[in-house]
């Protein structure tokens, strides 16, 4: 049975999108059959952060305007061979989608043997988000350490418990908070909200930060997910994090700083914020 | 000397005031955009209001009606900011009453 999650945030540049890349490469180096759905109509970008930009022949709005069948507009991954994009539409409007349409495709994707299909939210909180949600059996919230970001999560939040088919049916919707960009020195400093804050705040289950990294740009510059990068920390992290939400019980890293002596203090950096 | 004294200064806790203003702002928009919050909110503001226009002068940005969320309570708070009398200089006073609601 598919289960249908949404990766959404709110606020824009937060990394919805290199989430959703690693949690469906991640999902499918676990085995399972994954879909990764672009839904933000216009501005698609999961295709290119996947690598899979110059297969795209047909898109979500095809398929949902029924100018294509599904098999002919998802491409399939060269890496992982479980692993499925749906890319969303470059030049048509906004208005493309619609619910019965998105419900078609869901339904479809179910009727495929699908376990995963992940819906890559747009920013903001109109109709493409809503329609991203609407289907979705649980959510992954993605927040940045930042006022704007924790705020809007919020607003997202008060969203998914009223605009999505789970709460129309009377259902609460299983929600959970990806924090991403976190610097736990920063935040030690007291420069940075903590991890402890945002869930005080937010009042949802936790699945992991992503620590800021340099490897997520490396990554993405080359169109793969971060988390086919094993040895760098956001592909640990991510693992970790897709293993909590199948269950099990990872300790959580990259939350707390490292001691660090004098001399790296010194000449880190970061003591550009301190005075 | 200033330079060096810099790195030795503490930085400012920053993250301690976006935590104590993103508090604010989330549960009055949580009452606001009426998720899961009491849709009598707004109209008990009003009446408020008047109530208290026959014995004082406030505007409405004076009066806040808000519900927070306290562990397993929640807390129906209702805040005045009632000008000093005969100060044209607005120093105010602020009633705050909270009354345990469920």
């Amino acid at each position: 049975m598919a289960k249908v999650i949404v990766v959404t945030s709110g606020k824009g540049g937060v990394g919805k999108t290199t989430t959703t890349a690693s949690l469906a490469a991640g999902f499918a180096q676990q085995g399972f059959k994954t879909v990764a759905i672009d839904f933000d109509v216009g501005l698609r970008n999961l295709d290119l952060i996947m690598g899979v930009e110059r297969r795209v022949v047909y898109d979500l709005v095809n398929v949902v305007k029924q100018e294509a069948t599904l098999r002919q507009a998802m491409i399939r991954d060269k890496r992982l061979e479980n692993l499925f994009v749906l890319p969303a539409s470059q030049t048509r409007d906004k208005d493309a989608l619609d619910v019965q349409g998105v419900g078609r495709v869901i339904d479809e994707l179910r009727d495929l043997n699908f376990d995963y299909v992940l819906c890559d939210s747009p920013a903001g909180i109109e109709k493409g988000a809503q329609l991203a949600m609407y289907y979705a059996d649980e959510a992954i919230v993605v927040t940045n350490p930042e006022v704007s970001s924790v705020r809007d999560s919020d607003r997202v939040l008060g969203l998914l418990d009223a605009k999505t088919r789970k709460a129309e049916l009377g259902v609460a919707m299983k929600s959970h908070l990806l924090v991403t960009r976190y610097s736990a020195e920063r935040a030690a400093r007291g420069e940075m909200l903590k991890v402890e804050d945002i869930l005080e705040l937010l009042g949802i289950p936790f699945l992991g930060v992503i620590p800021e990294s340099k490897a997520v740009l490396h990554n993405s510059n080359q169109g793969t997910p971060v988390i086919l990068d094993p040895n760098s920390d956001a592909a640990q992290a991510y693992v970790d994090a897709i293993k909590r939400f199948l269950g099990e019980d990872q300790p959580h890293r990259f939350i707390s700083a490292e001691k660090r002596g004098f001399f790296s203090r010194l000449f880190s950096p970061s003591n550009v914020y301190a005075g | 000397m200033s330079t060096w004294f810099k790195f030795w200064k503490k930085p400012e806790n920053t993250a301690q005031v976006a935590k104590d203003r993103l508090q604010m702002i989330v549960s009055r928009e949580r009452t606001a955009c009426g998720v899961g919050a009491p849709g009598f909110l707004p109209a008990l503001q009003q009446e408020l209001l008047q109530v208290i226009a026959k014995y004082e002068r406030v505007d409405l940005d004076h009066v806040q009606v808000s519900i927070d969320r306290r562990g397993e309570a929640e807390v129906l708070e209702l805040s005045v900011m009632l000008p000093e009398s005969g100060n044209k200089e607005t120093t105010r006073t602020s009633l705050r009453s909270s009354i345990l609601y469920a």
